[in-house]
């Protein structure tokens, strides 16, 4: 039995996790948490905030976010490779900053509208 | 110059009050923003977590802005960012100043404060030792680093275990940061619990409970060493137990305070518990026309929730432009026990379900929360887990209200049997 | 070659460049930090003490009540905040009693304008905060508060004005008899000056033995003090002393100019004259000893606790006399030094002129100093400013309501600030309760962008006291 502390939103439910039993999640209130509890056993994931380089009139930085979570083994490796790239103003909330980062099918988005 | 509602602040606040207030039927509504775009401290927020509530989505804070500032677009509300407002008055003057509009007077037919809150420095906290650079609270560094694009420290301590610090805490290892601990003075932490997971345990920084710094040393006018000690139970280091981390950055994220200087020198009401003005369940403050919401009058977790009590702001604010008048206090809620402030604590209008936002000042496993009148129990409330860096929320209903046959109702919290 | 050259800008020494600035001299004052006034000046209790407290007959009595009386005309003409708001020794016990008259006795010896012995109801009646416990005070009315960094600023830019050369980072590190006076090396090549002024604070007794015997020993006293968010400004109205004893000199608190309340300080002697950090146990002892006199202070209201460095030492007395020919020696200046420094400075002038200095006064010196405040403006003067320069109509720091043209000013006044804490000093940015939290970010950007620095060579305070360590995502590329 593992325990563990809900992530998935800040309601943060205690949950446990049978390990022996197919990772059986209890102490849920959604069914985001059994989800959750069963992957941080199996594949562990999060989503990564940060930002990239943009050539803009107003900001120096754009910030960006995973789609969806990405393996958590990978954030450095995912920081490292958005550290290398630059935007160009403008971008819209959603634009796609990089495609499939470090292949785990995820694309990486921009997070905020820049004009100019 | 007249206006119709003046909006002090463009973060979430004094977005969800603009928008609102023009669906209710305001006109002529401005919002001032001190910044050069609106959006507020969530423009620096750029984690996740934001909007779970609200969107049924897990957003970046720029992100949950940028949905009410589309909103705003659909409006005819007018902004004017990069100004500063210097004074409000007690009869509805905003007097404001910026590069683009220079010097304005301006007579509101209502207010809404949306200024926000500030971190608790250094100062605030009495921390001893040198005075190095290398010292920042958690926001400024947050500031610096996803607007500003500079790292300010390479090797970290972080004292408090406040939100911000926290995801401080993960964004700045992500960059390149060694953080060595984070250190909490009281027994249990202060920010969301999932941040201690993905924040601190992801990274593998320790976290010391019931722990302090109690010495800043510093080479050549930078942090070069913390000293940090456990405390015992009245929050006093214990001799003996000093940990020495070598470091060149201490980051606060000790709390913040609403931000009420101009509340303060309208001569509106303060609950000295929240720092911020005193409410009734409309956001209407002590001055009838002038309105407050979301972290300048009691500081939240979710901006989620500041949202939705600026609405109610915003929506008694374009009622009060329609139909100026003063409505009494019906009903008072006070503290009970272990209940640090409620807001609001005034209710005008028992008609209507009222949404109560408040704090808890310990830790509590399966409990109740209760809201008495003298010696009845109106309505009780179970909770598996409440926590002070948790924010509570109960409605009460119209009828639970009306059953209060006095003045004043009660709210506090036990343990369940 | 210069007439004079003076060694350490701090309180004294820029007070001397200023009383000498009026002559017609060549000037240059060298300071080893990278700003002036960062020693004793910028710690302390700011106040412009009365002078019943130095034995009479003594330089230290002269000279104080001198300075206090030179404070008033100073203030106003250098534009100077000052505020002469009074001070009160409490009394809590008859033997206290007994010392409050043997103040007001020195007092009257020193030549202090109208002192008076306070009832308990009047003092109670002045202030109303002041613990129940007391029994009498002695009220000297020409005491008052000051922004001392601000004075020595108002000293040294006008000197500056006068044709007065102010060298940063110049350290005196040996001093070279030659025949027309003296060779100083410092840190930034050397300097030859007919004349020296050693007025370098607690390094002074190193710096006068660089050409004289050793004479004096410093013996440096730390004291510990809270700043107090001005919502605690009005828990005192005067200066509020506590009654000298040999348990030590009590703990004050005060309001300061700028409306916050300042609790402090304690008295412990150190060995590293240069560090100036707080301890637990002084912060304790301050607090415990400031509820004696005022025991509704709420320290959670605390914006700052600071140290400040005392040059104390082996003499009851300021130590100003010539250590050698042509070497003047303003040494030991401890407190009432801040109150004394203009006094000192005409001192200096004097013993100068004395010992060989040709004095010949200029026609039209600087003597006056307009420094504009954006928020002490009327509304209609504000909006005429912001018209004429939009660069007053953005406030950058909250607190204090400080505007971009007001920094700019600043970096561009006479001694120009390097550093946060140097625009701070002058502008007065970030003194706020915040305490840069919101505006540090602006005024390093302000200050990188005017001074064409990069924002990572910025510092703090001294040098050496780096604010950012590195840009992120420089090898970005599209």
């Amino acid at each position: 039995m593992k325990n563990l502390i809900c992530i998935v939103c800040p309601r943060g439910c205690r949950l446990a996790v049978d390990e022996e039993n197919g990772c059986a999640v209890s102490g849920n209130q959604c069914q985001r948490g059994a989800e959750y509890g069963k992957n941080e056993i199996l594949n562990p994931v999060r989503t990564l905030t940060t930002t990239v380089r943009i050539e803009s009139k107003i900001m120096k930085l754009c910030p960006v976010r995973t789609e969806k979570p990405i393996p958590k083994a990978k954030m450095f490796d995912a920081v490292k490779a958005l550290n290398a790239i630059s935007l160009k103003a403008p971008v819209q909330t959603g634009d796609v900053a990089f495609e499939n980062i470090l292949s785990t099918g995820v694309n990486v988005i921009v997070t905020r509208d820049i004009s100019e | 110059m007249k206006r119709g509602l003046v909006i002090i602040g463009g973060g979430p606040a004094g977005l969800a009050a603009a928008i609102k207030a023009s669906e209710s039927g305001a006109d002529d509504i401005l919002i001032i923003e001190r910044d050069k775009s609106l959006g507020g401290i969530l423009n620096q927020c750029i984690h996740n977590g934001f909007g779970l509530h609200r969107f049924k989505e897990e957003l970046s804070g720029p992100e949950y802005a940028g949905r009410f500032i589309k909103m705003l677009e659909s409006t005819s509300v007018s902004v004017m960012t990069d100004t500063m407002v210097l004074d409000v008055t007690g009869d509805k003057k905003v007097v404001c100043v910026s590069a683009e509009h220079g010097y304005m007077e301006i007579e509101a037919g209502a207010i809404v404060l949306a200024m926000g809150c500030r971190e608790r420095t250094r100062g605030a906290i009495g921390i001893p030792g040198d005075r190095p650079s290398g010292v920042f609270t958690a926001g400024t560094a947050q500031r610096y680093l996803n607007l500003e694009g500079y790292m300010c420290g390479r090797r970290v301590v972080i004292l408090g275990s406040g939100d911000i610090g926290l995801i401080m805490a993960r964004r700045m290892s992500l960059e390149g940061a060694k953080v060595l601990a984070c250190v909490e003075v009281m027994p249990y932490s202060g920010g969301l619990m999932r941040n201690i997971v993905q924040c601190l345990e992801d990274f593998d920084i320790p976290l010391y409970l019931s722990h302090t710094v109690t010495d800043v040393v510093s080479e050549n006018g930078r942090v070069s060493r913390i000293t940090v000690q456990k405390v015992d139970d009245k929050r006093m280091p214990i001799k003996g137990t000093e940990m020495h981390f070598d470091c060149d950055t201490l980051l606060l994220s000790v709390g913040l305070i609403p931000e009420n200087e101009l509340t303060k020198a309208a001569g509106i009401e303060i609950d000295p518990r929240t720092n911020g003005a005193i409410v009734s369940e409309n956001m209407e403050t002590s001055i009838p026309g002038v309105f407050a919401s979301g972290n300048v009058v009691h500081v939240h977790d979710l901006v989620d929730y500041v949202s939705m009590e600026s609405e109610r702001a915003g929506q008694a604010a374009a009622e009060y432009l329609k139909n100026p008048s003063e409505v009494s206090c019906a009903l008072e809620i006070k503290n009970g026990a272990s209940v640090t402030y409620t807001v609001p604590k005034r209710i005008k209008n028992t008609e209507k379900p009222v949404g109560v936002f408040f704090r808890v000042n310990r830790i509590f496993e399966k409990s109740a929360i209760r809201v008495t009148a003298g010696d009845e129990i109106l309505v009780s409330y179970p909770r598996a887990h409440m926590a002070p860096g948790e924010m509570e929320k109960i409605t009460l209903t119209s009828e639970t209200l009306k059953k209060a046959q006095r003045k004043s109702i009660v709210i506090s919290c036990e343990e369940a049997n | 070659m210069f007439d004079v050259a003076i060694i350490g800008c701090g309180i004294t020494g820029a007070a001397t460049a200023f009383m000498l600035s009026k002559y017609k001299l060549n000037l240059v004052v060298l300071e080893k930090e990278n700003d002036i006034a960062l020693g004793a000046t910028r710690a302390n209790s700011a106040i412009i003490h009365a002078g019943y407290d130095p034995k009479p007959g003594t330089m230290m009595a002269r000279l104080n009540v001198r300075g206090c009386e030179l404070a008033e005309t100073l203030s106003k003409d250098l534009d100077v905040s000052y505020i002469k708001n009074g001070s009160l020794v409490l009394a809590f016990s008859e033997k206290e009693m007994e010392t409050v008259k043997e103040l007001y006795d020195r007092g009257v010896k020193n030549g202090v304008p109208g002192q008076k012995i306070l009832s308990k109801e009047e003092v109670l009646e002045m202030e109303p905060h002041v613990s129940s416990a007391v029994i009498g005070a002695l009220y000297a009315p020409s005491a008052g508060i000051i922004n001392p960094w601000e004075y020595a600023l108002a000293f040294a830019e006008t000197a500056v004005l006068n044709g007065c050369e102010i060298r940063l980072n110049s350290g005196v590190t040996g001093i070279e008899k030659a025949d027309f006076g003296y060779r100083l090396h410092t840190e930034e090549g050397y300097v030859d000056a007919k004349f020296v002024v050693n007025s370098a604070g607690v390094d002074s007794a190193a710096v006068h033995e660089m050409v004289a015997p050793k004479a004096f020993t410093i013996k440096p006293s730390r004291g510990d003090y809270y700043l107090m968010d001005k919502a605690e400004g009005n828990k005192a109205k005067c200066v509020l002393f506590q009654c000298p004893s040999e348990a030590g000199k009590g703990v004050l608190v005060s309001p300061t100019v700028h409306g916050n309340l300042i609790v402090g300080p304690n008295a412990v002697s150190c060995t590293d004259a240069h560090r100036v950090n707080t301890t637990q146990e002084g912060l304790a002892f301050v607090k415990q000893m400031a509820a004696k006199s005022v025991p509704d202070i709420n320290y959670r209201n605390a914006i700052r606790n600071f140290a400040g460095m005392r040059a104390n030492t082996d003499r009851d007395d300021f130590i100003i006399g010539m250590a050698q020919d042509q070497f003047l020696d303003l040494a030991g200046i401890k407190s009432p030094g801040l109150t004394s420094a203009p006094a000192i400075g005409e001192e200096a002038v004097k013993i100068l002129s004395e010992n060989g200095l040709t004095l010949i006064p200029k026609e039209n010196p600087v003597t006056t100093r307009k420094t504009l405040r954006f928020k002490h403006l009327s509304g209609e003067e504000k909006a005429r400013l912001v018209k004429e320069n939009p660069l007053y109509g953005r406030v950058i720091c909250r607190c204090e309501t400080i505007t971009e043209g007001e920094i700019v000013q600043a970096i561009h006044s006479p001694v120009p600030p390097v550093s946060i804490d140097g625009v701070k000093r002058r502008a007065g940015s970030g003194m706020g309760r915040c305490q840069g939290g919101f505006c540090g970010p602006r005024v390093l950007e302000i200050l990188a962008r005017e001074t064409g620095k990069p924002p990572l060579s910025i510092m703090k305070d001294k040098e050496g006291s780096y604010i950012l360590t590195e840009e992120i995502k420089k090898e970005a590329k599209s």
